[in-house]
């Protein structure tokens, strides 16, 4: 069977991937392969993924979703899934899965702007312990 | 009744989409199209994954419930307790065990007949209310 494969644009710092088509375990797989690799190519700091167009997401694809965004924190980039239908919110919690921490926003405008906040969120957390780290450094000497 | 043939992991969204077609024909909402193609995916997965093939047959129900009943056969290994395959969070395929007692939650009758080594037989119907 050929596998489909689902494109992921580049914009910026950021990584966008609107998966268009009805997933199935191998293409959900090797599109969380191809995420993960791209974002150790290009070093993005973030990507939008846009499952609006699916119509569900069963206990592989939600896990596989999961599994990416914690990876991709592994590799230093925040994953926000963006645009989940209210029906398949709805059973998903009714088939007993949880994302975890990963985070959501409604539209890809939200998506957008709640990775632009991280990132500089992570941004000013790096300053300040570099600048305490040099305060540590005065003390001892 | 259609029957859809499951052998391979495309097999699972033709099983979806069929389902998903009936379901609507039938006249069910947005959300409980949802809950079926949701709960048929986790099932025809089963068959994929433990079975490797089987059948999925869909068939419109009118009494004493009108709705839609889905039958998911196939020859493979069974289930040797059927009680602990209900259970929240038990794997055996080191998924999240969401598969069966996820599946029962999201429709309005699950019924399961399984022999090890013989095969296995769920059977669950979504009815439309009102």
């Amino acid at each position: 069977m050929i596998t489909q494969s689902i494109p992921i644009l580049k914009l910026k710092e950021f990584l966008l991937v609107s998966i268009q088509t009805d997933l199935h375990d191998r293409m959900a797989e090797q599109l969380q392969y191809d995420i993960l690799q791209h974002i150790s190519k290009t070093g993005a700091k973030g990507v939008l993924i846009d499952i609006s167009a699916l119509e569900m997401v069963d206990s592989f694809i939600g896990r596989t979703l999961a599994d990416t965004a914690r990876m991709a924190s592994t590799l230093d980039a925040e994953i926000v899934i963006v645009g989940m239908q209210p029906a398949v919110a709805i059973t998903l919690v009714e088939l007993g899965l949880s994302l975890g921490d990963v985070k959501t926003a409604m539209n890809l405008d939200e998506g957008y702007t709640l990775l632009v906040e991280q990132l500089s969120k992570n941004g000013s957390n790096q300053i300040e312990s570099e600048e305490k780290e040099e305060v540590s450094i005065d003390d001892s000497g | 009744m259609i029957v859809v043939r499951i052998k391979d992991v495309g097999d699972i969204i033709k099983a979806r989409s069929a389902v998903k077609d009936v379901a609507e024909k039938l006249g069910f909402g947005i959300v409980d199209r949802t809950r079926i193609s949701t709960a048929v995916s986790e099932l025809a997965r089963n068959i994929y994954l433990f079975a490797k093939e089987g059948d999925v047959q869909i068939e419109e129900l009118s009494n004493p419930h009108k709705g839609i009943r889905i039958t998911f056969i196939d020859h493979g290994p069974g289930i040797e307790d059927i009680d602990l395959a209900l259970k929240d969070g038990w794997s055996s395929s080191n998924g999240m065990g969401k598969g069966l007692p996820g599946a029962r939650r999201l429709v309005d009758l699950m019924e399961i007949e399984s022999q090890p080594g013989k095969g296995t037989t769920v059977i669950i119907e979504k009815w439309l209310k009102g």
